[in-house]
């Protein structure tokens, strides 16, 4: 058990990614043993990231230097030159979530991903995207992180072209590993400026000896630009829609936890790394005013969707808006302890908060989407009808999705929107008055997809519609389970989870002082 | 003083991202992202060297001050992935101009 903990950070990376090297080989033996293999796979990646996360969460940050003889010694002869990985509360709940929704979209494409060729593929690349993940959310190394950014580029990018029959997966792909590449590259970039100046690549060292000079300023720029584009904010949103829509729906669900591991990215570096700069507010502001666009034109875009997917999409940028509003007005504030502590520290939790919330419900709004996919066979709204009549269970889930997103309660969805809405209302009360705003049109865009694949008569040509196997409702009933069990209790959550993350954030000084 | 090496680099690295942007043609698109990795693996490599330095091979150094091999590494990893995603890219554009009989990316676009 201690052996699992102590060498948790490498083996929550190793066992997928070594899992899906051995796919291939394993689907030799025969499709029913590869999907076991893969679910186990991931099920035993989450066993190890839970345990990590609670020996994190009652002892503090655990660092993990890979080649040394003691995982511990980050800095033989006190210099920070060992790769490390360094897994703080953060870092727990962003694994967590990752792995967490890996597993279920695992079971989830069991049935669902059934009658396609290339699934070895499939799975092992669904692996490799958990891998992936986890790396970047549990490396301390700059460097790593973009390594960890290529390769979830990559194996996403991949499995965004697995429909190769038409030409539009392969454009959206293109669009996609193109935009990571070139974002990819400026990170890289950045980490050539900060190294080339302080001969350091560990976040923890760089974080405690970081100068503010004017070219740490350009990696800063670089830097954000270059993860904000990765997660899909406006104006940088172009690929999402394409992305996500042209993508099979399982590999969509990832996608949304993908890209918001770059938003922990953009947070580890702002937060972490430049959180002493004395002028970081206004990466707070850049925070605030892209998720303030991004609410706003995501949800606008989306209400003249016709196409089922690529409308979740959109409000999946709509939504990445409410986070980096809450966390922007954080750090806005950061240096300002009266402010920080009366809402500035309830807007980071609600923004963390709701990147969980939003992975759980915005996963299963595309699960059920997919569900209809499945039984029908399109994705265009204006064909699709009557289908509460013979898919009951699918329609009670996408109900409790549409309502979370909308942020009603009792559902997740308005146990993190209330805490933005008040700290937000007291920081300023225009930017809370837009955000209920676009919550309502959320709600509105929702209502007419719910009314017009749903509602109505039965349709002749969905006759032969029945509900969808067992194992892609169970893995939409876990999904509903915890919205409501969020929305229910969210203290459970707020407690547990998301207020040591955000105080590990705030705190820089715990980071940087297991490294130096 | 801003010297040679370090001009050259931002001079590649813009003539790339002007490929990225402005360019229609998907190869020549993908050239421009290998054109930004290499200049960046150009000052990498730039930012490692130093006058009268001693490569870090330890049989073979005359002393035991050496030149720290952290540059070259994240070169050598750089230029591993650049070369993946490059093939990757490729490949997508074999598949779109199966499809669509072109490579111009303004001769289709998905549905709004």
């Amino acid at each position: 058990m201690s052996f699992i903990v102590e060498h948790g950070p490498a083996l929550a990376i190793a066992v997928p990614l070594m899992a899906a090297f051995a796919t291939p080989l394993i689907s030799r033996a025969g499709g029913r043993l590869r999907e076991l293999w893969a679910v186990l796979c991931l099920a035993a990646t989450l066993v190890i990231v839970v345990m990590l996360s609670m020996d994190v969460l009652s002892s503090g940050v655990r660092v993990y230097a890979l080649g040394a003889s003691i995982p511990s010694l980050t800095s033989p002869g006190g210099f920070p030159i060992r790769i490390v990985l360094e897994v703080d509360a953060m870092s727990a709940m962003m694994g967590l979530i990752s792995v967490s929704i890996a597993l279920l979209v695992c079971i989830y494409s069991t049935q669902y991903m059934k009658k396609y060729q290339g699934l070895d593929k499939f799975y092992a690349l669904l692996l490799m995207i958990t891998s992936a993940m986890l790396g970047l959310v549990f490396t301390g190394d700059l460097f790593n992180m973009f390594v960890f950014l290529e390769l979830l580029s990559v194996s996403s990018g991949a499995l965004v072209a697995f429909y190769m029959g038409r030409g539009e997966p392969a454009e959206a792909a293109f669009k996609y590993v193109i935009i990571s590449a070139t974002g990819a590259l400026m990170v890289l970039l950045a980490v050539c400026f900060l190294y080339g100046q302080y001969n350091l690549l560990s976040i923890g060292a760089l974080a405690g000896v970081m100068q503010f000079t004017f070219l740490d300023k350009i990696a800063l720029v670089l830097l954000v630009s270059a993860f904000a584009l990765k997660c899909g904010a406006v104006p940088l949103h172009m690929w999402v829609s394409d992305a996500y829509g042209e993508a099979p729906v399982p590999v969509t669900a990832v996608l949304v936890v993908v890209s918001q591991a770059s938003l922990y990215a953009l947070f580890r570096v702002s937060f972490t790394l430049y959180g002493a700069m004395a002028t970081i507010s206004v990466i707070g502001w850049a925070m605030i005013i892209l998720g303030i666009l991004s609410m706003f034109i995501g949800v606008t875009l989306a209400m003249m969707q016709r196409d089922i997917k690529r409308l979740m999409a959109y409000h999946a940028i709509s939504q990445t808006g409410y986070m980096l509003l809450g966390v922007g007005v954080g750090l806005a504030v950061i240096g300002d302890v009266g402010a920080l502590s009366s809402y500035g520290m309830t807007a980071i939790e609600g923004g963390l908060f709701h990147v969980i919330n939003h992975a759980m419900y915005k996963g299963l709004l595309f699960l059920t989407a997919g569900a209809i996919i499945y039984r029908t066979g399109t994705r265009d709204l204006n064909k699709l009808g009557g289908l509460a009549h013979a898919m009951p269970v699918t329609t009670c889930f996408f109900i409790i999705g549409m309502l979370s997103i909308a942020g009603l309660p009792p559902f997740n969805g308005f146990s993190s929107k209330i805490m933005i809405y008040e700290s937000v209302f007291m920081f300023s009360p225009v930017l809370s008055i837009i955000a209920i705003l676009v919550s309502i049109l959320t709600l509105a865009s929702f209502v007419k997809v719910f009314q017009s694949a749903f509602l109505g008569p039965k349709r002749r040509e969905y006759k032969d519609v029945k509900e969808v196997p067992v194992a892609m409702l169970i893995a939409m009933g876990i999904l509903a389970f915890f919205i409501i069990l969020f929305g229910l209790l969210p203290d459970l959550a707020v407690q547990w989870l998301i207020e040591p993350a955000a105080k590990a954030l705030l705190n820089q000084l715990n980071y940087v002082g297991v490294i130096v | 003083m801003i010297s040679l090496p370090f001009l050259a680099v931002m001079v590649i690295i813009s003539i790339g991202l002007s490929a990225v942007i402005f360019r229609r043609n998907l190869v020549k698109i993908v050239m421009g992202t290998s054109i930004i990795a290499s200049a960046i693996n150009l000052f990498l490599v730039s930012l490692g060297y130093r006058e009268g330095g001693v490569a870090p091979i330890f049989t073979g150094a005359p002393r035991l001050e050496m030149v720290l091999p952290t540059p070259q590494a994240l070169t050598l990893t750089s230029i591993v992935i650049d070369l993946a995603v490059t093939a990757m890219m490729l490949s997508f554009a074999i598949i779109i101009y199966r499809h669509y009989g072109s490579l111009d990316s303004r001769k289709r676009r998905l549905r709004e």
